[in-house]
Parts: structure tokens; C-alpha cells; sequence
């Protein structure tokens, strides 16, 4: 059986900025957009290391999302990142028509998602991003599990479509555990763990979550499978439904709500595909709070006791 | 003198094509794609440096049609320029066209820059396309056709004030400054004005013309070539309607196609017109 290792405590917005200085490097037809907040979203590696790359446009999401989508139209590769909650839902119908409608490779970072973000409290925890950005065409959406995920997710981005892709990442430090040279393509996903009696489906952070699960039911000889899905969009089909086949019973899980979220677009291809019961762990039609981030995530269920639970809730329904 | 003739037989003949194609289609807006068609014919068969043969020349001037709905307008100008064939203006907004309601450019139309229709986001790209063309050393311009009712959504303030703080000076912003908008007077449905001042103080060279004259166009295209460090806005004073009299500035024709019947008069009105000018 697999081992995990934590090679350090570390945020995903940090594997963004990592990421994003490598492909400044590498390509320069990258440039950043600055919403002000640069440095909390990782974007300073742009605008620190590229200043004659970055352009200030100040506190306006529906600008710089559209202001990109023009760049992208002069042979740049633009790269637009804030708050997940506000450059996803402020800039919503900018997003729809002006870069998914016309396809154009524009890149959205995602910050501060999830409910981890903490102290902030619900106006800053962004729980609908996927749910909103799922339904629009042409935009891959991604959401790495850790730090080493999200470095690989920004190359992604440039190096595997043309099109518009979104990158979810948090703020707080998160283990990184996952394989420096493990493969990181669009559309599939990671199996991490291997056990027939159930399948957690997990992405982001709670993907680290479904790993100490999965210890913990190890123990009351509970076998479960771990897949990472880092693409929720488009998402692994072929995996989700070998998977299931060979477990019989799910349980997704995520930092988002259950509504709409990566759990759903599982249980798209579950239902069309292989129905097995499924049981989610997510965010349950409610706003957050303040509060610690471990506090928060034990609170509002989206932690390894949450999916524990529901591992044996589903395996009941089985 | 020449020159303005031939445009103006340009321009009346573009009129002729909105009119029928709107009457083939059943539906569309007229009056605002009349009222610029002025402005449209200056932009393509004078100011503009474009080549219908080849529609994706890296050195092009660009522009970019933020009032979608206005895409007859565009459509017959392309058409005329030479772009693709007039006879498939008849094509609009039915079923597997390229000509889609409002601009799609995933249609493959050659001569769309961009698909456009949702009010408030056309001038945000117009800036990042000016952006991206002074990054890229490129003399090309950017011309960002906007309606004066669009200027109520928040997002053009926000582009206007990055545009204002970059000096884009390559981007030129014509207002179709007709007054109207679907429920009435933009006067009454909410004041834009001071409009002049409002440009003014985000940093932009500002100058408010008779957007049906065709030699005023084409003189402040000549004027504000050489004004620098700032981007432009010429407010086109434009009639809803034009060239059709029994609906100019008659709100009520924004929105609305008319019938064959409806079309043969105004085809009459406007031939009278342009034949006793």
C-alpha cells in the first residue's frame, strides 16, 4: 500500500505563485493582472519578477477579466487572479460571453477558496465557484490538492489548451504530499489510495482530508480508494466509473457547496454511467462564518471525520 | 467632394441592406443600425486601415462592437467592404447563418473581431486590445463602438478609468449618442449627462459631433490622430432612424424589424432622400 509523506505545511496559492513565475519564465507572452490584492493571491510573482508584464487594474473584476480577454487577443497569455468569490461571481457574465464564449486563453486564479480561508468569514469564503463556472462551455476547471498540484495545474493551463481555464487554490498552509513527477493532464485524475469496499472522490483540500480517512478506517479494516479529482472539468469519466464498478458505494467530498459542486458533476457520470450510492461531504445550502480554519472545517463537516461518516453511512446503502 | 459622394452612396446603400435584411429576418433593431451607419461606412471605406482579403492582417486597425444588437450595421458595412457576399446578409439570425443576432465570432464571419452582445464589456476589451498592441509595439488602433444607454453599466467606467490611467492613446471610443434607449429617453431612464465632464475626468480627450455627417467624421478622425498620451472619445450625435423619416428618433424602433410592407416604405422614404439631397 501507498505511503504519504508531508514533505512541509505549505499554502496551494503558494504553488500558484511558484507556478506562475516558471511559466513567465519560460513563456513571455505571460502577463499578470492586478486586482490590488497581489501579493495575497500570488500574483507578486509576476509583478515582481516581471513588472514590464504586469498590469495594475486596480479594485475591478469585470474589467480585468474582459481587459484580459482583449490581451488574449493580441497573443497574450493573460493571467487574472483574486478572490475567488469575486473574480468568479462579480465578473460572471464577463467570464460567459467575453472569454468562454469566445474560447479565448485567458486564465483565472481562483484565491482563497473553500471555507479555510477562516477568520474572513462568509463574505470571502468562495463555496459557489465551481457550482457557477461548471455550467459554462469551453472552461476547464481545475482544483489541485496541494502546493506541488497547483505549480503543475499553472502549466497546465498554458501548455495543455487554448482555451480559458480556472485554477481554485487556498490561503491557509496545507500538507504537500503529492509525487513531484506524478503526471498532472487535464481531464484525469489521481489514484491515490486502493480499497474495494468504498471510493472517495475527493478534490482540493479535502483530498489530504480523504487520505487520513482513509487511515483511520484502515483500522477498522474499512478499505477505501482515493481519487484525487484535480480536473473537475473535464473530469476523469473512465476512472469514476472503474472505480465505482470495483467499490460499489461512493462519497464525494470537497470545500464547496454539495449543490453544484465537483460531487455533482461525479454524480452526472454515476448516474448515466453506473448508479451506486453515493453519499457527499461539502458545504449543506449554508453560508460560513468566522473562525479557525480546522474549526470551520469540523464544524460545517468537511474534514476526515465527515467523510468517515459517510463512509460508513454508505456503506449501509450498498 | 468626391470622396463624401461616394460615401454617402456607400452609405445608402448599407441603409438599403439593413432594411431588407432586417424585413427578411422579422425581427432585430433598426433604428440604432441606421443611426450609425454614418459613422460605420467613414470607419471601414476611409479612416480604417483593414483588408477584406484578409481579415486577420496583424496590422489592422480593430474594432470592436460593444452594442451588439446593433450587428446589422456591421454586418452590411462588412458586407460592402468586401468581406463576404452581400447576398448572404439575408441569412440573418436564422437557423446555421453566420450572421447571428448579435455577433458570434465562433460562426467563423470573417471581420469579427469578437462575439459581443452583453452590454458593458466591449470598451474593457477594446482597452486590452489597445494594451496589447502598444506591448507589441504595434501602430494599430482599437475603435470601440459603445450606444449611450450602455453607458449606465458600471464596468465602462472601469474600463474608462484604466484606459485614462494607461494614456491609451491608440483607443478611440465612439458614444452613438442618440438619446434613446428600449424604455425611452436615456434622459429618463437614467441621466448620463454630464458626458462630456464624466470623460473628461477619467482622463480622456473628449470631442461631441454630428455622427450623421459623414465629412464631420471623417474631419475629427483627422484631428484627433495627433492628440497624444490620452485615449478618445468622440460622442457621435446620431439619429435613431436615419434616413427614414417617418421613424426617426422614434424609440419605439430600437428593437424592432419591420414588416415587408413596413420595409418597401421606409425603402421609399429613404430613396427620396438620397435622390433629392
Amino acid at each position: 500500500m501507498a505511503t504519504f509523506t508531508i514533505k512541509q505545511n505549505i499554502p496551494t496559492r503558494t504553488g500558484f505563485s511558484k507556478g506562475l513565475k516558471q511559466v513567465a519564465q519560460h513563456y513571455p507572452q505571460v502577463v499578470g493582472i492586478g486586482s490590488d490584492i497581489t501579493h495575497s493571491v500570488g500574483m507578486d510573482a509576476i509583478a515582481h519578477y516581471f513588472p514590464e508584464r504586469f498590469i495594475s487594474l486596480g479594485i475591478a473584476e469585470q474589467n480585468a477579466i474582459t481587459f484580459a480577454a482583449g490581451l488574449s487577443l493580441t497573443g497574450k497569455i493573460p493571467f487574472v487572479a483574486s478572490y475567488a468569490t469575486f473574480i468568479v461571481m462579480r465578473a460572471l457574465d464577463q467570464l460567459r460571453v467575453s472569454v468562454c464564449y469566445n474560447n479565448l486563453p485567458v486564465k483565472i486564479g481562483g484565491a482563497h477558496a473553500g471555507i479555510s480561508v477562516g477568520p474572513d468569514g462568509a463574505t470571502h469564503q468562495a463555496l459557489e465557484d465551481i457550482a457557477a463556472l461548471r455550467a459554462l462551455p469551453n472552461i476547464t476547471i481545475l482544483s489541485p490538492a496541494d502546493a506541488t498540484q497547483t505549480v503543475k495545474a499553472v502549466w497546465a493551463a498554458v501548455e495543455q489548451t487554448s482555451g480559458p481555464v480556472y485554477i481554485r487554490y487556498g490561503r491557509e498552509a496545507m500538507p504537500d504530499f503529492t509525487d513531484e513527477n506524478a503526471e498532472f493532464i487535464i481531464g484525469k485524475s489521481q489514484i491515490i489510495t486502493e480499497g474495494n469496499h468504498c471510493v472517495i472522490y475527493a478534490t482540493g483540500h479535502l483530498v489530504w482530508e480523504a487520505i487520513e480517512a482513509y487511515q483511520i478506517l484502515k483500522k477498522e479494516q474499512i478499505y477505501c480508494t482515493v481519487v484525487n479529482i484535480y480536473s473537475i472539468k473535464p473530469i476523469d469519466i473512465n476512472t469514476i466509473i472503474q472505480t465505482a464498478t470495483t467499490c460499489g458505494c461512493a462519497v464525494t467530498a470537497e470545500e464547496h457547496q454539495i449543490m453544484g459542486g465537483m460531487g455533482s458533476a461525479v454524480l452526472e457520470v454515476l448516474a448515466t454511467h453506473k448508479p451506486i450510492p453515493v453519499e457527499m461531504v461539502g458545504m449543506n445550502n449554508c453560508f460560513g462564518e468566522s473562525g479557525a480554519p480546522r474549526e470551520l472545517m469540523h464544524k460545517y463537516k468537511m474534514d476526515r471525520n465527515a467523510i468517515v461518516e459517510a463512509v460508513k453511512k454508505v456503506l449501509k446503502r450498498k | 467632394m468626391e470622396k463624401l459622394l461616394y460615401l454617402q452612396e456607400i452609405a445608402y446603400h448599407i441603409r438599403r441592406d439593413i432594411i431588407e435584411m432586417l424585413a427578411e429576418a422579422g425581427s432585430g433593431h433598426l433604428g440604432g443600425s441606421l443611426g450609425l451607419v454614418d459613422v460605420f461606412t467613414s470607419l471601414y471605406f476611409s479612416e480604417m486601415k483593414h483588408d477584406a482579403q484578409n481579415p486577420m492582417w496583424e496590422e489592422r486597425d480593430r474594432l470592436i462592437l460593444s452594442i451588439g444588437h446593433v450587428a446589422p450595421v456591421l454586418y452590411a458595412t462588412l458586407a460592402r467592404a468586401g468581406y463576404f457576399d452581400v447576398n448572404e446578409l439575408k441569412t440573418l439570425r436564422k437557423l446555421n447563418s453566420r450572421l447571428q443576432g448579435h455577433p458570434g465570432k465562433d460562426k467563423g464571419l470573417p471581420g469579427i473581431e469578437i462575439s459581443s452582445g452583453s452590454l458593458g464589456q466591449g470598451l474593457s476589451i477594446s482597452a486590452g486590445i489597445a494594451m496589447g498592441l502598444k506591448i507589441n509595439k504595434s501602430s494599430s488602433r482599437v475603435f470601440c463602438i459603445c450606444g449611450d444607454g450602455e453607458l449606465q453599466e458600471g464596468s465602462i467606467w472601469e474600463a474608462a478609468m484604466a484606459a485614462g490611467h494607461y494614456h491609451l492613446d491608440n483607443l478611440i471610443c465612439i458614444v452613438d449618442r442618440n438619446g434613446l434607449q428600449i424604455d425611452g429617453k436615456t434622459s429618463d431612464v437614467m441621466e448620463i449627462e454630464p458626458l462630456s465632464l464624466k470623460w473628461d475626468s477619467f482622463g480622456w480627450h473628449v470631442t461631441v459631433i454630428n455622427g450623421n455627417d459623414i465629412n464631420q467624421i471623417l474631419h475629427t478622425f483627422t484631428k484627433i490622430n495627433s492628440v497624444l498620451l490620452k485615449p478618445k472619445v468622440i460622442i457621435a450625435q446620431t439619429s435613431m432612424g436615419k434616413g427614414v423619416p417617418s421613424i426617426e428618433n422614434d424609440y419605439r424602433w430600437h428593437g424592432k424589424a419591420p414588416s415587408k410592407t413596413e420595409a418597401e416604405q421606409f425603402l421609399k422614404e429613404l430613396e427620396h432622400g438620397y435622390f433629392h439631397y
